[in-house]
């Protein structure tokens, strides 16, 4: 038996059915998403001064996602509206180019956290001192303090971030209030410092009994990475599921397109749709992970 | 939704949808960088932007100006209660009592 509504409208309401599906379940994507932003507001009001990490994430590249999740938005679009048409030729063309930018988008995203995985921050015992960021010789992944001491270092090489290179992240924060710029302020001390290191050199051997911790930027690193990977991930868990089902529509599904071609052409909308809110989240991400 | 318009129309409109939000993100870099006086205005600043941005995407790309009752009624439920999450969060934050940081 036939499931009726599947192309053409229902009467009373005007819409076929996975229009209605689709919307349903964008709306418990927005109760998802929404938990999730709304966790990020307390943990952000609530740090104490000086506790939020700013600054550390890589504009540039969050901006070019930015725009390539834009313009895979609107590639979708011409997509479906090639289908309008009856341009079968244009729509492989457009759902070729947005599942690109899918794929795109998360290499770039991949670059993105694994320099994370090898940036590190050291803490002091000596409490006065503030704490420094920067690289551990031969750029290990997901060190910890616990690492120090199964690997018996007893002087950690230590290449800090460059002050010049922090004092532009003070710079981009635009609001460098005395408590908000932990991150930013820490360099100028440690190359002054007490270990004869004396600058830019920029390698600086920190005994192990002056180190009270040591983290990479993962989420166990603070609660600032700790929401930035999980809403950063969940995004991108929504980008691999989505292209997954526009490529399912661009190869083995686009024989509908010769059988029933009103029905191929509302699933390709509301794969769009998905996708669309895809961007839209990522509208939100964006600004408040990177830029405030 | 676009049934009854014609596709050429509406690639242009998408594609001039398209320009502002490019346009949006620019604003958006933009003004992470100037230098205000409290952080409030610069949050208040790259939400108002943001928000724009979405509107455009959910009106324009996701159809929601031109959509049906049914589905006004399931999204209009939606922001009713994503409202009052966030809302009774930031109502509920003021209540709390400032600690002084711990030092560690």
């Amino acid at each position: 038996m036939d499931i009726p509504f599947t192309s053409k409208p229902r009467p009373d309401t005007g819409l076929y059915n996975a229009k209605v599906g689709i919307w349903l379940f964008l709306a418990s994507e927005v109760m998802l998403f929404g938990a999730l932003f709304s966790s990020y507001v307390m943990l952000r009001i609530g740090a104490d001064p000086g506790r939020w990490v700013e600054g550390v994430l890589d504009i540039p590249m969050g901006t070019v996602n930015t725009v390539v999740l834009i313009f895979s938005s609107l590639a979708v679009l011409q997509a479906w509206a090639s289908l309008k048409m009856q341009n079968i030729g244009r729509f492989k063309l457009w759902m070729g180019l947005t599942i690109l930018c899918a794929g795109g988008f998360m290499v770039i995203k991949s670059f993105e956290y694994t320099s994370k995985f090898k940036h590190y921050e050291v803490w002091f015992k000596d409490a006065s001192r503030p704490s420094v960021t920067g690289h551990i010789e031969g750029d290990p992944w997901f060190w910890s303090t616990e690492t120090l001491d199964e690997q018996g270092i007893e002087v950690l090489k230590f290449h800090p971030d460059s002050a010049h290179e922090e004092a532009d992240h003070q710079g981009e924060q635009g609001h460098a209030d005395s408590g908000e710029v932990l991150y930013a302020a820490s360099e100028e001390h440690v190359d002054d410092g007490s270990h004869g290191e004396e600058d830019h050199g920029h390698t600086l051997d920190i005994p192990r009994d002056e180190i009270l911790r040591l983290s990479a930027f993962v989420p166990a690193h603070s609660t600032y990475f700790a929401i930035y990977f999980t809403m950063t991930g969940l995004h991108a868990l929504h980008v691999v599921g989505g292209a997954l089902v526009l490529a399912y529509f661009l190869l083995p599904g686009i024989g509908m397109w010769k059988t029933d071609p009103t029905r191929f052409t509302n699933r390709v909308e509301v794969g769009g749709l998905f996708w669309h809110f895809v961007d839209l989240v990522w509208i939100f991400l964006f600004p408040i992970l990177y830029l405030l | 939704m676009g049934d009854h318009h014609n596709p050429l129309e509406e690639i242009k409109r998408f594609r001039n949808v398209f320009i502002a939000l490019i346009v949006g993100t620019i604003l958006t870099v933009g003004v992470a960088y100037i230098h205000f006086q409290s952080i409030a205005v610069t949050i208040g600043i790259g939400l108002a932007i943001a928000t724009v941005k979405a509107s455009l995407v959910a009106g324009y790309f996701m159809h929601l100006l031109s959509e049906k009752a049914l589905i006004y009624w399931v999204m209009g439920f939606t922001f009713f209660f994503f409202a009052s999450m966030m809302g009774l969060i930031i109502w509920g934050m003021q209540d709390i009592p400032h600690i002084e940081a711990a030092t560690w």
